[in-house]
């Protein structure tokens, strides 16, 4: 072989074990609690009432350079919902809404990422909840990542999305059926 | 006659046993009815809070009973009681004292299970204590439903035996506990 057929093999090579290296799995710090899901919902139609999911767990793949590439899995300790009134919260927990003896835990896996204008993610996948699996599709932005100062390396995102109680079995608590999940997501990479 | 004798209850014991059956029956009711009632129904906030106050005011009245009978024993059983009858009064009596103290601790539990205070018709309040129970509403909650269903048995039992004694035996147990013993 020659050196001319040699170069462009060893750069597609390089730039493929590049390419591999970067995408970088990463693993949400719930650990350190530096991601959070956050729910709230309409009160009478007066107001917001919100609340928070205490304990979950997740990871993802994420490469800045290539964000269709993306996948992301969670799972939600449903029981952790914490409204801050121990009262509303057992009734939240209780068969009125997500039966969580029955449907202990939720779940969320993406199926396809697809970057849009101005930074943002569109991240569809499947939301398991209260037994009910149902494709979602979460308004996702990445926020920053880089080195901590501990030695790590960290990527962090926020995302929206509107879910409706009756699409997922439950009865509509709330005027408007719907409830807003926020979530904020940093994760360590591996 | 205020206080009790061997033979008799003194008016005292008859008003707070009388009291203790009006709210603890009242209490399974309201109970019962307030978790039927939808979030929009204009009871939905006030049910559950005189629940909780009368709930606190109970538990006074039981404490104070018991430690009446420490210095005001109760009448003794009549002596037509046979055996049986009076080793299973006993141990109904007992068992309504524990079962509506822990009734009511449970229920407690679940109200404060956030940190919360329980505010006694706004009159004075009970703070929280124990809140570090993972899942404690929901678990104080479903023991508060088991144990408060268990005291109605036993206040069923209690009331068909009075009646028993009354028509059946035509003794004066009752009619002790009514004040009007010949």
């Amino acid at each position: 072989m020659s050196k001319k057929t040699i170069s462009p093999f060893l750069l597609a090579t390089l730039f493929l074990v590049v390419g591999n290296a970067t995408a970088a799995d990463y693993v949400i710090d719930t650990e350190g609690a530096h991601a959070s899901i956050n729910f709230k919902f309409n009160h009478l139609g007066y107001s917001w009432l919100s609340g928070t999911y205490k304990t979950f767990s997740g990871n993802f793949k994420w490469d800045a350079a290539k964000p269709e590439a993306t996948v992301i899995n969670v799972e939600v300790d449903v029981n952790s919902l914490d409204s801050n009134h121990a009262e509303r919260d057992k009734h939240i927990r209780s068969d009125d809404f997500l039966d969580v003896k029955k449907y202990p835990t939720a779940k969320f896996d993406s199926t396809s990422v697809t970057p849009i204008k101005d930074n943002k993610l569109l991240v569809k996948g499947n939301l398991t909840l209260h037994g009910v699996t149902k494709e979602i599709v979460i308004d996702a932005r990445p926020v920053g990542e880089g080195e901590d100062p501990w030695g790590g390396y960290r990527a962090g995102f926020e995302g929206t999305v509107t879910l409706n109680t009756v699409d997922f079995g439950m009865p509509g608590f709330v005027p408007t059926n719907q409830v807003h999940l926020e979530l904020l997501i940093e994760g360590v990479r591996q | 006659m205020l206080k009790n004798t061997d033979s008799q209850y003194g008016y005292f014991n008859i008003m707070a046993h009388w009291l203790t059956a009006v709210i603890v029956i009242g209490l399974f009711c309201l109970g019962i009815w307030m978790i039927s009632l939808d979030y929009y129904h204009p009871w939905y906030k006030d049910a559950p809070q005189i629940h909780r106050s009368l709930g606190i005011l109970l538990a006074l009245l039981i404490v104070l009973r018991l430690l009446l009978r420490l210095f005001m024993p109760v009448p003794k059983p009549l002596a037509s009681l046979k055996r049986w009858e009076r080793i299973t009064s006993v141990l109904v009596h007992w068992s309504m004292y524990g079962l509506v103290l822990i009734t009511i601790i449970l229920g407690y539990l679940i109200s404060t299970a956030d940190g919360r205070a329980i505010s006694v018709f706004g009159w004075f309040e009970i703070p929280a204590t124990l809140t570090s129970i993972p899942q404690q509403a929901d678990l104080a909650g479903e023991l508060h439903y088991y144990f408060a269903v268990t005291l109605l048995i036993l206040v069923g039992i209690h009331a068909l035996a009075a009646i028993k004694h009354h028509f059946i035996d035509k003794d004066t147990t009752l009619l002790r506990m009514l004040g009007r013993e010949r």
